[in-house]
This record gives C-alpha cells, structure tokens and sequence, in this order.
C-alpha cells in the first residue's frame, strides 16, 4: 500500500492524455504448438533509447501449453473513485490467463519493469472450483477488485453451464467466486467492460470451446452458431438488465469499446464476419432513456482473391473476409481503430460523431493475399490483430497473430511473432514508423500488447474530461 | 475559570475538529460530489450530492451514540459504560490496525445511493464510533453542572446532546468536504483529488486507539 495513490492514476482520461509518454510495453508470446512454455516479453519503447523496440527482459512461464491472449493490471485509474476503496493500491501486478490451460500467473513489474518476475500462480483446479468456469480471458480492474472474464462453463470440454465473469481479490489475487446474480439470456462470453459512474457492463459473445480450441468450424460459422448478441449489465447489482441480438449472420460480436468519458455514454462493438457477404462492421450501442440501443455504422469489404492465394479454409469463396478481430479506442475518444486481420489493414476512424464513424487514415501491412511487407523491407506475416494506443493517441501499437489454432487455418505459412508501432496524426491519419519492429525468439508469436502506466484499453475513469 | 470548566469547550472542539478531518477526507466521498457536479455540467449536482452524503453520516452517527443515550442515563452502570466504550473503541482502531483490507460489500452499493455508501463508510470505518467518548465527556460534563435530576429528564438531555453532537459534526464534515469538492470542481481542477488524498488508514487507527485510550485514562483516574 502506498500513502499516496499511484502516480499512473488518473481522475479523468485528459490527465490521463497528459501524463509521461510509455516507457515499456509488455507483449505476451505463445509457443503455439505448446513445445515451449509462453512467456511475457518486456520491450524498451523510450524514443531514442539504444535498446528502442528490442525485447530488453522475458519472463517464461514455469509451464507449457497455456495459450496466453488478453491480459490485464491488478489496478488502474478506477481506483480513484472513493466508492472502490482501493485508492492506495499499486499498478504493479499484470494478471496474464492462459486461455487454454485456465491458469493465471500474477507478473511483479516493480521495481523495475527489466527485472519483472512471477508473483503467483493461481491453478486451473482453484478457477474450476471456485467459480465454475474456465478458459479465463479478458482482465479489467474495477470496483469489487479484478473482474475475469472467462470462455468455458466446467467440464472438460468448458460446456457444461455458460460461461461469465468472476473476481479476484485486488489485494490477495485469490479467486472469490462468480460475478452474476442474474444472467438473463447470456450463453456465451467474450469481451467486457463498462461505465463505472453510470454503474453498467457490457458484455460480447464468441463462442464455446469446441468452436474455436482445435480450430474454427467452418460449418458452424456458416449455420451462424457463433455469438451475435451484446448484453447489458446492471454493474452492482450484477444483473443482465437486456440483450440485444445483432442478427444471426453477425458471427463473432468481440472487442467491446466504451467511449473513455463517463459522461458519454455510447461505445463500440467489432463484428468479425457478416456470413451473408464476408463484411466485417462496427456497430455503436449507446443509451438512451434508460434503454440500450445499438446500430451497424461501418462495414469493411472482403476484397477477392484467386484461389492460389487462399488458404484451403477461403478458396470456395474467392475473397479474404476483412476479420475485425480487434478495435480500440484512443483516450479522447476520437479515433477508432480497427484491425483487419484478413486484408492486413489497420484501419482508423474518426468517430467524434460515434454513429457515423468516418475512415480517416489506413495502412496496409501482412494479409492474406496482399502480404504487404513492413517499410523496412521485412515480411510481415499474419494481419495486424491485437492493437494498442499510447494515453497520449500519437503512438499506435500492434501484433499479428489471433489465436494459435485459427493462425494456422488462415495463414497456413506460420506467423512468426511481429509487433510495429504507426504515428498518429492529430487529425486523422496513420504512418507505420520505419525504426519500430521488434525481433521475437524464433518459434513464438505475439498477442495482446500493455503499456505502462496504462492505456487505451485497461483504464476506466470515474470523472469525466474537463 | 478551573480546568474543569475548560473541558467541554475542548471537547466541543474535538467535535468539530473529527468533523473537518472526516470531511477533507476523500475516503469520506467529497470526489463523488465533484464526479456528481461534472457528470452533469452543473455546480448544482454537486451541491446536491453533498445533501445524500452529510445525511448518511449524521444517521451513521446517530446510530452509534443513540443506545449509548440511552445506557449511560441508568447511573449506576455509567462508569462500567464509559470504560466499556473506551475499550471498545481502542479494540476497534487496533483491528483497523492489524485488518488493512477493505470491507467489500461497501463495493456493491451503486454509485446512485451516495446517503446508504457515506452511512455503510462511517460506520465501517469506525467514524461513528470515534465519536463515543467523547459524547460521553459531554454527557457527564452537563449531568455535573446539572446536579441529581430524575431518570426521565437525564435520557432527554442525553438524546438532545446526541443530536445536538452528531449535528455539529456533520456540519463540520459538510463545510470541509464541500470546500474541498467546490475547489476541485471551480478552481483546481480534478488533479486535486489525487494530490489530496493520503494514506491515512494507520494515522486513522491511532486515533481511535488515542481518543479510546484518553477517555480511558479519564474515566479511571
């Protein structure tokens, strides 16, 4: 415990803008065929730096096959809402799933980020017995302490029962027990975040463990057995208050993106395929006299393709599907990006208007035909996934692989891990930085990037930009 | 004057100087009222806000020293009471001391019930309860200016001091967190908040163990 709060948390999104620029970001690594333990990859991003975008300290887990992807802080920002009262609590520990396993490792960054160790492991048998559930996956810090989001019920095969949401104690990382009182309609689990000060969750759906361990079903996904539905969530009183279906042909609802400011209360939702015509979409919900409310306001179109240029998965439809398989936010709430995985595009919207998101900057890099090399000459494999704003919105990271399984069926020549930065431009417009490309150990890839001291898709603020 | 007659006057003025301490708090929730002011661009929400989170505090109070009204007048068990309360009060800083977590249920109250989440911080944080002795000081202070005097007319007094104490308190603790709020909210802008908030969990559990022990000291001396 500190005796004054942690300098890394903000009241309101502006402070957080104007707060120091990152100095690291860390980026889980995965052994995808499980030959090698996964492992958290420290990276120098200080600009000027003489280890500027290499790896400068790795953690490797004592374990193989865990499958890391989404991870998370032990606190953020939302500590500064008295009604926490975890006001004095560090942003020190990075709480790291692994998706396939269900274990959870907590990651010591302090004292310094170079000498990150483990701090505890928590077993799958602990999550399992306690909550329920499995597959643990998206992290966010909040007002009953660390909320876990996991993919699987129980069972080895993580069907038995839906999947949800439980919490871990902020202080002792011991896992407490299921989040939901009332869950409604709500099956399947993916993504989650909320309005602290409007007391409200969000929640996305992908799909159960069969539908995606040993890779995509493609006849799933053609009778439209995917997620298509985003629920709502009365926050404290844990209770599904309505679910909106988006239309069957909508498979895979993932990133869920609230606007930053507490006082807007709208966000963003990633679609990553329109089984009618291979779109990807962005859809906006928002509330509205006490209801929710949500639209399609950006589709992307899959691009053709010849055959010879289409994995085995792709070629009856002689088009790559754009894939939406992440989006983010920056922290004004102006800029929203989204990766297409399939086409290897890094889109950016301007979404000041949020429902009439307007393209305002691009940039082309991997993909499935295109496999558009980096500026610096090297290939790129995979499409952007996994990306990543700094608090400031000038530096936009990202990775390139999706999910181990789903790598291999889409880009069926392997993704070697890759992470690249782009500049931002204050009004719109995206360049990928030349300097900035990280060499990962040979036979890993890379998911999902944090920065330090926070960024655009861990912290949650209680007061709003003034 | 005597040092006897000095006395309710310092006692008054540890009345009012636990309600400013409560109120400049941020732990006590004058945030939530610079949050309630800009959530909806108003300093009139803020004002408002102020209104649920003074009155849970007063009730938080009122809680806690009404049964002891009500105890002390039986005359007899006074001193047990009064030492009782001592006691209970320094047990309750040191199980602050050695328990530093957090009560989580006070987590589960939704930002829309601001009187129920100052009423559950008070009581949890053992803020009524600092209180006690010296309500009881003052209790004991009136019933020696006033002589023998009947059952009755003794629990009458010790309710209207009980409401008369838990008031001016909450006053106190109103004024200082709604200067604190209306300078974060006018002219310091939200920085304030963190630049003003302290660890004060351990300075927190010496002062209860500190007002116990005096009232203890006091009573059995």
């Amino acid at each position: 415990m500190n005796i004054r709060p942690d300098p890394t948390f903000h009241a309101s999104p502006k402070l957080a803008m104007e707060a120091p620029p990152e100095s690291f970001a860390y980026t889980v690594l995965l052994s995808p065929d499980a030959s090698k333990p996964d492992a958290l990859a420290v990276i120098d991003v200080k600009p000027g730096s003489s280890t500027y975008s290499q790896i400068v300290h790795t953690v490797t887990m004592p374990n193989k096959g865990d499958e890391f992807h989404h991870f998370g802080w032990n606190a953020c920002s939302s500590a500064l809402s008295p009604l926490t009262g975890h006001a004095f609590l560090e942003r020190r520990y990075l709480i790291i799933p692994g998706m396939r396993s269900s274990r959870i490792y907590i990651v010591d960054t302090k004292p310094d980020p170079t000498k990150a160790a483990i701090h505890k492991i928590i077993e799958p048998e602990e999550i399992f017995r306690k909550t329920g559930y499995s597959r643990p996956h998206t992290v966010h810090c909040g007002p009953e302490g660390i909320y876990i989001s996991t993919l699987g019920g129980s069972g080895k095969e993580g069907t038995d029962g839906p999947p949800g949401v439980f919490i871990m104690d902020c202080e002792t990382f011991e896992v407490l027990g299921r989040w939901e009182l009332d869950r409604g309609p709500q099956q399947l689990h993916y993504d989650f975040w909320w309005n602290l000060p409007r007391d409200y969750m969000v929640t996305s759906e992908w799909a159960l463990p069969p539908q995606f361990e040993n890779g995509i079903v493609p006849e799933d996904l053609l009778s439209n057995k995917y997620g298509h539905r985003i629920h709502f969530w009365d926050l404290r009183a844990r209770r599904n208050v309505q679910t909106i279906d988006l239309g069957a042909n909508h498979q895979m609802a993932l990133e869920v993106r609230p606007a930053h400011d507490p006082v807007r209360e709208y966000g963003f939702l990633g679609v990553v395929v329109d089984t009618t015509n291979l779109e990807g979409s962005i859809w906006t919900w928002w509330r509205e006299g006490g209801k929710f409310h949500i639209e399609k306001t950006a589709t992307i179109p899959p691009e053709p393709a010849a055959k010879e240029q289409l994995p085995p998965l792709l070629q009856g439809f002689g088009a790559v599907p754009p894939l939406v398989s992440d989006i983010d936010l920056s922290m004004d709430d102006k800029f929203l990006y989204v990766a297409c995985w399939g086409t290897g595009e890094m889109r950016q919207y301007d979404v000041r208007e949020p429902r009439r998101p307007k393209l305002a900057g691009s940039v082309h890099i991997g993909g499935i035909a295109r496999r558009t090399p980096h500026p610096n000459g090297k290939a790129f494999a995979g499409g952007p996934q996994m990306v990543e704003i700094s608090r400031d919105g000038k530096r936009v990271y990202w990775t390139n692989s999706l999910y181990s399984t789903w790598d291999d069926q889409f880009y069926p020549d392997g993704v070697p891990g890759a992470m690249v930065m782009a500049n931002a431009k204050p009004d719109g417009g995206l360049e990928l930085a030349s300097n900035y490309w990280v060499n990962f150990p040979d036979g890993y890839r890379a998911h999902q990037i944090r920065l330090d001291g926070g960024d655009c898709s861990t912290d949650s603020f209680c007061y709003p930009s003034v | 004057m005597s040092s006897a007659d000095w006395t309710p006057a310092w006692l008054w003025l540890a009345v009012i100087a636990s309600g400013l301490y409560h109120g400049v708090n941020p732990g006590m929730g004058w945030p939530l009222a610079v949050s309630a002011g800009l959530m909806e661009r108003s300093p009139r929400a803020l004002v408002a806000a102020l209104g649920p989170l003074t009155a849970g505090h007063l009730l938080a109070m009122l809680l806690v020293l009404l049964p002891f009204a009500l105890l002390v007048a039986i005359f007899e068990w006074q001193r047990t009471i009064q030492i009782g309360a001592s006691v209970l009060v320094v047990a309750f800083g040191l199980f602050r001391l050695a328990n530093r977590r957090h009560p989580r249920v006070l987590a589960r109250i939704s930002p829309a019930q601001l009187g129920l989440w100052s009423f559950a911080v008070a009581l949890a944080h053992g803020a009524a309860l600092m209180l006690v002795p010296i309500y009881l000081g003052l209790c004991r202070q009136a019933e020696l200016d006033g002589g023998h005097v009947a059952a009755g007319t003794l629990i009458n007094a010790n309710l209207g001091m009980a409401m008369l104490v838990a008031t001016v308190h909450a006053i106190a603790m109103v004024a200082a967190g709604g200067v604190c709020a209306w300078l974060a909210y006018r002219y310091l802008g939200l920085q304030f908040i963190s630049q003003s908030w302290f660890n004060l969990d351990t300075t927190w559990a010496l002062s209860l163990i500190l007002v116990g022990a005096i009232a203890l000291a006091l009573n059995l001396s």
